[in-house]
């Protein structure tokens, strides 16, 4: 079956592209040879003397290139070629003498957005579904089939490095502003003026373009100007990335190439970056990210065909605090379901409503939403101190003080006051699920669902299924997470789960390095070296370290000496120093803005800094507790797959994507070295370092988490 | 805002009820102030998104009374077989009254509109004088007479003889007995708390403007408003005009049977009847009230409970000894009394005088006020009376269902 169609509307051909079975339009190989060979066909076609492209699917135009294709890409050359096959295609695009006019509505990406900006005009809808980008960066690569060399010269140098290096899409407005696509109309009349506007460029030619301002004839009208903004752009790359991500510092040569050196040279630099950044491992760590957050999207967390998700129109939350709100804010705000807050405390209930309000206040101040949406959602939001309103809900979440007897309590007053088949989750980072749900009449409906705070941002939510738990339960949770916008693992109801289970040996590693006197801000740069947003001291603050407290006694309870807590947190909280969320804490802070590390903590303790540090027995320290623990959480079969654990580590705790998380950097080590290495570390500091079992057999058995060739 | 207020108490009937929104064909509501820009308050509440977005609704102005002409409305479009399901109320900002322009700068901003060039439109502006920019109020008066319903409260208290201590005894026992029933629960249980203030921490969970401790001696010592040297009206006997809203569940009976509710009361029957607005102001429920217990089939010995809205003291009990006086019945043309009014039977919550009277909401409080009580205190008929602006009375009898 063809991916186009063609339709005679007057002189004009309108070529609809809907790739058959399949949800999304994308370019592969395939359609290219295709789409070429129409573009041959209608150049002869003596009636056709103009061309509209549009999409078959509703709300989605092309979302980008096909990246199956890419991974099956094995050397620099082959990659370099896939670019220039692409290049190629586009350029006959753009040098049809019978012009091709784009009808954009819906996500236009990458390959799509390409296309586009090959044809010689672009129509596009304002539906907020409409959305124009170039995400290649964020796959480690860059837009390879020409986009890195017609988007400068389209809207200027600026405005294309805004949308190539961070990979985020514009919307429609904004792609109108900055000269992206021509028009703007309302869906119902998009076909229309796309072939009006095919008939004017025949009658006509192609109009001239608005100017782009002072600021633009002086940045990047000008090479001189354009020099600014490449350097500010590299710096800006660097600050932002640490220099781990080679794809956008790429893309800035290869944009500079294109616009002082000419097209000609900037499409062979374009080919020739994308086939080497395809190569590294970096590109492929990222792809292989895409692949498995696409993957946990379709995957439930049970057995294929077991369980049937309740619709969740409806969700009641306990608990009107920090958590509470934000849950119920995000639930409206994504999925745009009722939410009911219940709190003793009607004033907490007030206060947490306005919380969750605030969410949405943030997007119509952005402008995400309209004045009639936000008072819609708005009152979506709603609370009260009793139970009216929760027999309704589909869905309740407890989120209240962390305290089993309390949680125990909650269950027992829900379970009185909602009908049996309402599902309850539970909110907690450290106390098991099973505990909470043992005494309850039907356990099969309570499950936990750990998010992580704040709960609107932090991308990742855990779904702990006890034995008990039914499917159905399990499915709701799962779906109900995804619809919210949170990548959902399901992880066993063990101590800390996953996340928290694998984060609180290194941040007690951390402990232990702060006992032997090694400075704060040395212990942070070398992880935000290695990769991570923050280090695990500063991490340590934001957590809260009473919260710190309380977790590292539960997993000291549940796992044993390997995990004793560090004394430092102990002597942190006896100086009543809570982390941020008192102003006191590893780091000054003053109006809740961290200004420098604290070195009195060293006095509480009781030792002097060390002036000379090796940097890099600090990182061994810490990556290897975090490794090992995960090893020995895999080994207890805590999650699922290595996909979801370390997709969990990576969206939970910031471990660095370009690695890939922490089992495909225990891959990369191989078993046997890493053996080796906690072997040594073992020696130095102690049996806390023993290496786990599933370790040392794969040491012995030359075993790997994941295949050694191939993406998945 | 109205819409704010109005959609939230209806938001918690529709939690309170657990009633699914696609099971709403309906919404009237009440309101005697609307905003200009916002005249239709009715199909702002069923906009909420409990409720699908193809709900009808309107909104209606019966005065004092619209809140229960919208539940009496909603009787009849269940009877006459066009819904089965509606919700009925009213509200009042009375705290954000639409603040007019003087109709001489109106006329010259609705020219200026439509004026061709610049210098047309300053000519009209020059036109303006100082006292045209003072902005216009709107008051609590009637259109037809220009007098004021404390007036019309004083006229009649003089009129029908109605002492200042009789007033302010009904003023302490609407204060004491609604202060009683915020503190056993009765009223709490009727009223949703509101999330006020820009944190909106600051909770709402009662009327706010019961005094429990005020005392005859409190309220004798207060200046009469209206008539400062022989009058008896002040703003101790009189209702303070509030915010509020109020919403009723109307079914019909299959249907809330169907559906397994049980219904608190049935609407047995209700009365609207008009006075000469230039003679007592505030006499309409005195021929509304026999007139609905007419066509409800009863007499007032039947009633076991009354509702009666407290606009002033001098007019409720005005209209008590109108309903009691053979003098006033044969006056009325009324073929003999209504009844006697049993204080231990009336107003057992206290009325608007202490809980206020937000216009439009009040109907809509009346009957959940009288149903919950009817039920609670297993009576077979209530009724309510409620004055309203334009010389209008309203009546309505409520009857418990098995």
């Amino acid at each position: 079956m063809s991916a186009f169609t063609l339709e005679r509307r007057g002189n004009v051909t309108l070529v609809t592209f809907d790739l058959p079975n399949e949800p999304l339009n994308t370019i592969s190989k395939a359609v290219g040879w295709e789409l070429d060979e129409l573009l041959s066909r209608l150049a002869t076609d003596e009636p056709t003397r103009a061309i509209v492209i549009r999409s078959g699917k509703p709300d989605s135009f092309v979302a980008g290139a096909d990246i199956e294709e890419f991974v099956q890409l094995r050397t620099v050359e082959e990659a370099a070629r896939l670019s220039r096959d692409g290049q190629l295609l586009m350029q006959r695009v753009a040098d049809s003498e019978k012009p091709v006019v784009a009808a954009i509505h819906g996500a236009c990406l990458g390959g799509g957005l390409e296309l586009a900006l090959a044809c010689r005009y672009r129509v596009a809808s304002d539906h907020p579904k409409t959305q124009l980008g170039l995400p290649e960066t964020q796959l480690g690569l860059l837009p390879g089939a020409g986009g890195s060399n017609r988007l400068p010269r389209l809207v200027g140098v600026r405005a294309a490095f805004d949308m190539i290096l961070a990979g985020k899409p514009v919307r429609g407005k904004k792609a109108l502003q900055i000269g992206l696509v021509d028009e703007l109309v309302p869906e119902a009349i998009l076909l229309e003026t796309a072939i009006e506007a095919a008939e004017r460029l025949v009658r006509s030619g192609t109009p001239s373009r608005r100017g782009r301002g002072l600021a633009g004839a002086l940045l990047d009208g000008n090479p001189l100007g354009r020099l600014v903004v490449y350097k500010k752009a590299r710096e800006q790359v660097e600050q932002k990335t640490g220099g781990k991500y080679p794809a956008p510092l790429r893309a800035i040569e290869v944009v500079r190439t294109s616009m002082e050196e000419g097209m000609t040279k900037g499409l062979e630099a374009e080919a020739q970056a994308f086939g080497e950044l395809a190569m590294t491992d970096v590109s492929r760590r990222l792809v292989e990210i895409f692949f498995a957050t696409t993957a946990l999207k379709k995957d439930d967390g049970v057995p294929a065909g077991m369980g049937r998700a309740v619709p969740v129109r409806r969700i009641g939350v306990i608990g009107s605090g920090f958590m509470g709100a934000g849950i119920a804010g995000t639930a409206v705000m994504q999925a745009h379901v009722e939410a009911r807050l219940k709190d003793s405390d009607l004033v907490r209930v007030g206060k947490g409503i306005k919380a969750a309000t605030d969410l949405l206040a943030v997007r119509l101040k952005r402008r995400q939403l309209t004045r009639f949406e936000y008072e819609r959602q708005r009152a979506l939001l709603s609370g009260t101190g009793d139970f009216s309103g929760f027999a309704g809900a589909q869905l309740v979440i407890e989120a209240v003080f962390e305290d089993l007897a309390v949680k125990r309590q909650v269950i027992a007053e829900l379970e009185a006051n909602v009908p049996a088949t309402t599902i309850l989750a539970t909110n907690t980072s450290t106390i098991p699920i099973h505990d909470i749900a043992s005494g309850a009449r039907h356990p099969e409906r309570i499950l936990g669902m750990h998010f992580f705070s704040p709960v609107e941002k932090m991308p990742l939510l855990e779904v702990i299924p006890t034995s008990s738990t039914s499917a159905d339960a399990i499915v709701t949770a799962v779906q109900f997470g995804r619809r919210i916008g949170k990548t959902v693992i399901v992880v066993a109801d063990s101590p800390g789960f996953w996340v928290n289970r694998i984060l609180l040996p290194y941040l007690n590693e951390a402990g232990h390095l702060l006992e032997e006197g090694v400075p704060i801000e040395t212990i942070d740069s070398v992880m935000t070296a290695w990769g991570f947003p923050v280090g695990p001291v500063t991490l340590l603050d934001e957590v809260g370290l009473d919260v710190g407290e309380k977790a590292g006694k539960v997993m000291h309870q549940s796992f044993g000496e390997r995990l004793a807590p560090s004394r430092v947190v102990g002597v942190m909280r006896a100086d009543d120093r809570l982390g941020r969320k008192n102003g006191r804490g590893f780091y000054f802070y003053k109006d809740g803005r961290k200004t420098g590390a604290d070195g009195s903590v060293f006095q509480l303790l009781g030792v002097r800094p060390q002036g000379e540090v090796d940097r890099q027995r600090v990182e061994d320290r810490l990556v290897f507790a975090m490794l090992n623990e995960a090893a020995m959480a895999m080994g207890e079969g805590v999650v699922r797959t290595p996909r979801d654990a370390d997709v969990g580590a990576i969206f939970g705790i910031g471990f660095p994507p370009f690695r890939g998380g922490p089992l495909r950097t225990l891959d990369a080590i191989g078993a046997g070295e890493a053996v080796a290495m906690l072997e040594r570390l073992e020696a130095a500091h102690g049996p806390r370092f023993h290496p786990a079992p599933v370790l040392e057999e794969m040491a012995r058995t030359g075993g790997r988490w994941y295949p050694a060739d191939g993406y998945r | 805002s109205a819409a704010d207020l109005a959609r939230h108490c209806t938001r918690e009937l529709l939690y309170r009820t657990e009633l699914p929104g696609s099971e709403v064909d309906e919404v009237i509501y009440g309101q005697v102030v609307p905003s200009p820009l916002l005249p239709n308050v009715a199909r702002e509440v069923s906009l909420l998104p409990q409720l699908p977005r193809t709900v009808p609704a309107y909104t209606l102005n019966r005065a004092c009374a619209s809140g229960a002409q919208a539940i009496s409305n909603a009787a009849d479009q269940i009877m006459a077989g066009h819904a089965d399901v509606i919700l009925a109320g009213g509200v009042e900002t009375l705290s954000d009254v639409p603040i007019l322009h003087t109709h001489k700068f109106s006329q010259v901003l609705v020219s200026a509109n439509k004026a061709r060039s610049l210098s047309e439109r300053l000519g009209l502006f020059a036109q303006v004088r100082p006292r045209d920019l003072v902005p216009v109020s709107p008051a609590i008066a009637e259109p037809s007479t220009g007098e004021s319903m404390g007036q019309s409260a004083e006229k009649m208290a003089k009129e029908n003889h109605i002492s200042r201590e009789a007033q302010d005894e009904l003023a302490l026992m609407s204060h004491q007995r609604a202060a009683a029933a915020t503190a056993d629960g009765r009223l709490l249980a009727e009223v949703t708390p509101w999330f006020g203030g820009r944190g909106m921490d600051q909770v709402i969970q009662s009327d706010n403007t019961i005094r429990s401790d005020t005392t005859l001696d409190a309220l004798s010592k207060l200046r009469p408003v209206f008539d400062r040297r022989y009058g008896s009206v002040t703003a101790g006997n009189s209702s303070p005009l509030t915010d509020g809203a109020a919403t009723t569940l109307i079914m019909s009976e299959e249907k809330a049977r169907a559906m397994g509710y049980r219904p608190l009361t049935a609407i047995r029957s209700y009365a609207v009847a008009a006075v000469d607005p230039g003679w007592q102001l505030l006499m309409g429920p005195a021929y509304a009230v026999p007139l609905a217990l007419r066509r409800a089939g009863i007499t007032w010995e039947h009633l076991g409970l009354v509702e009666i809205h407290e606009a002033f003291a001098s007019q409720v009990l005005s209209n008590v000894q109108a309903w009691a006086s053979p003098e006033w019945s044969a006056r009325l043309g009324l073929p003999g009394v209504t009844g006697e009014v049993d204080w231990t039977r009336t107003n057992i919550s206290g009325g608007s005088i202490a809980l206020g009277h937000p216009f439009a909401a009040t109907g809509a409080r009346l009957v959940t006020t009288l149903s919950n009580a009817m039920v609670r205190e297993d009576v077979q008929f209530g009724l309510i009376s409620i004055c309203a602006q334009g010389g209008m009375g309203f009546a309505m009898v409520l009857e418990r269902v098995p």
